[in-house]
């Protein structure tokens, strides 16, 4: 029975009546729902976690520490480090996510902004969410055939021109960061875009009409108002593609070359983590997979590392700019 | 334009303003898409006065004030057929910028909308957009001091403008406002959320504030009309043709239409009696 001292105490004609018995019972049945689906993802991540580290036990008892400054990879000297793969994987998403990150902020900005009529917006929406469903294979092979050979040139006179320049302080000879970098960058805008697309929404309109109301410029509104306002969301956008740039693997291991080297170059081969795992795979013995299972553990750490610390600056501009604690 | 003795609609009779007026305000048509939301209207702001609009709900009156700086042209659908002089320049002609418009005549919107940054940053921000040389800080404690919110924010300037209570809020906004210190300042019911006190000190800011500058006020509250408005509008509604336009029935000082009004829609409507 439900307890409710008021049905009584009230006067007769209300209509008011506590929830049911029933109610009750749904509610508590859609918490235990919520709760067993919460819990059954960290229980998964947690497992996932813990095959891998036990996998790789026994590199991380022969490598130790000296398997993440280590640079060189070779399985017949039972040699094994990664510093060049962290650093490929860091510096090939932070370009894609600078390049990413400014297509993606400015053609939200583009679609939200009444630059272009609701119907237009509905075909770029559209059109950019299909990026997002080519698979990465594809963004491999048109790398291949088309995009290394269009960079040629270009990177070719950067070079000749800018050879002072570390950025282009090598020659593009073939797959290498630049190519690698710039379809990381197109795979990862669909996602900045849309959740971009959908922070400058959540503005409510009285915002808007705020800033317009104290005579600004329509750059004026967007750069001083709207931006700082959908900074939080913008800025989930901005962690969510990073991640993903940090973990694709296809598309890369076909564009970045699988060299082990350390170079601000763009135009130089690297390799990243994941690229690394996937083409060592199939033809790695019992001890190399080891090694390799370590090298996705750390992959695993920096993506945790760069997540919290999306999230620790989401929550600090929530604070400044939306005073929420 | 719709000649209005073919119509035979009600136009009101001709406010003679004693003074200059600063916002010569003459609407023919206001249309939101198919909607004729105002029509034949003829309102002239004056200048160091508060000019009172009153009526019921949906009668037009923050269309009217929301035109008076352009703020409707953010309305796809929105029309305005007519004119409205101000220092001798129509505000819709074709050479003239909203955004200039809208740096002389300021508004205060009747639902309170802080820009997410600090309290500070919001009041600064018209003297940032307009440029301002002068000692910034100093005005804007000057404005949060006028607009009653000084002493509710004094320790916390730093904190976001949004964290502050709906009351406060509108304060604020009403500081942002005032902090530019526009030529025309528009007011579209700055006191719905505030109580009593901070009610009187925005009216006293109101009358303060006509010294320099001219203010139109849009209020549902009769006394807070007849306290600080020196010339009321009373808008009603036209429902006779099926539509629901909002037209000027009477305006005139603001003594005299809450004592001696002309016409029976106003005695009606001021004294609270509806057919
Ligand atoms: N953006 C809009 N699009 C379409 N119609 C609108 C829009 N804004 C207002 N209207 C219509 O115009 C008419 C006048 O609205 P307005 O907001 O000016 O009334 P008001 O007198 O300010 O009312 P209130 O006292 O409730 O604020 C109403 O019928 C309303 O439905
Ligand atoms: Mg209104």
């Amino acid at each position: 029975m439900v307890h409710d001292p008021f049905k009584q105490a009230s006067s007769a004609r209300t209509l008011s009546a506590p929830p049911s018995a029933n109610d009750y019972m749904k509610d508590i049945v859609f918490r235990a729902f919520a709760y067993f689906c919460a819990s059954a993802i960290i229980l998964l991540v947690v497992y996932i976690v813990f095959e891998i580290g036990s996998e790789a036990l026994p590199a991380i008892k022969t490598h130790g520490l000296g398997f993440i400054t280590g640079t060189t990879w070779d399985a017949n000297k039972g040699e094994f480090g990664v510093l060049p793969e962290i650093w490929g994987t860091l510096y090939s998403a932070l370009i894609a996510l600078v390049i990413g990150g400014v297509f993606g902020v400015g053609i939200a900005i583009f679609l939200t902004q009444s630059f272009v009529h609701a119907k237009l917006e509905l075909v770029f929406r559209t059109t950019i969410e299909l990026l997002a469903a080519i698979p990465s294979v594809v963004y491999g092979l048109w790398g291949i055939y088309v995009l290394i050979p269009l960079l040629r040139p270009g990177a070719l006179w950067l070079h000749e021109t800018f050879d002072w320049v570390p950025l282009f302080s090598t020659e593009l000879s073939g797959p290498g960061l630049a190519p690698a970098a710039l379809v990381l960058a197109i795979m990862i805008l669909p996602t900045v875009a849309a959740i971009s697309v959908d922070a400058f929404k959540r503005i409510p309109y009285r915002v808007k009409e705020a800033a317009y109301g104290m005579g600004a410029t329509k750059w004026e509104v967007i750069l001083k108002v709207m931006l700082p306002t959908a900074s939080s969301g913008i800025l989930a956008g901005l962690v969510l593609g990073f991640g993903r740039a940090l973990g694709e693997t296809m598309a890369l291991a076909m564009l970045i070359g699988n060299v082990n080297n350390i170079s601000f170059s763009l135009f130089s081969p690297a390799n990243t983590l994941a690229s690394l795992l996937a083409s060592t795979f199939p033809e790695a013995g019992d001890i190399e997979v080891q090694a390799l299972m370590y090298a996705a553990l750390v992959l695993l750490v920096i993506t945790f590392i760069v997540n919290v610390a999306g999230l620790a600056i989401q929550q600090y501009t929530m604070r400044k700019f939306e005073g929420k604690k | 334009m719709t000649s209005l003795s073919d119509t035979g609609e009600f136009i009101a009779k001709k406010y003679e303003p004693k003074g200059p007026v600063v916002l010569d305000c003459q609407v023919n048509n206001i249309y939101y898409g198919d909607f004729r939301a105002v029509r034949d209207s003829h309102i002239p702001i004056e200048k160091n006065k508060v000019t009172g609009f009153i009526g019921p709900s949906g009668c037009g009156k923050s269309t009217v004030l929301r035109s008076m700086n352009r703020m409707n042209d953010l309305i796809d659908s929105f029309r305005f057929d007519g004119s409205i002089q101000y220092h001798s320049n129509d505000i819709y002609g074709k050479k003239i910028d909203p955004v200039v418009v809208r740096r002389y005549i300021g508004m205060v919107f009747q639902l309170p909308n802080p820009f997410s940054m600090s309290i500070y940053d919001n009041v600064a921000f018209g003297l940032r957009l307009n440029g301002y040389k002068g000692d910034e800080e100093e005005m804007v404690v000057k404005a949060l001091k006028r607009a009653a919110i000084w002493d509710d924010v004094k320790d916390k300037l730093k904190n976001s403008g949004l964290s502050l209570s709906g009351g406060q809020q509108q304060r604020l906004c009403i500081a942002r406002a005032i902090a530019t210190e526009p030529d025309v300042l528009l007011m579209d019911e700055p006191c719905s959320a505030l109580d009593p006190i901070a009610t009187r000190q925005v009216e006293e800011l109101m009358v303060e504030l006509k010294e320099h500058y001219s203010v139109a006020l849009v209020t549902h509250n009769m006394q807070q009309a007849t306290r600080v408005a020196d010339v009321t509008a009373f808008l009603g509604v036209d429902i006779s043709k099926g539509g629901r336009t909002g037209y000027l029935v009477e305006m005139d000082d603001t003594h005299k239409i809450f004592e001696d009004p002309q016409q029976k829609l106003t005695q009606q409507y001021i004294r609270g009696e509806f057919s």
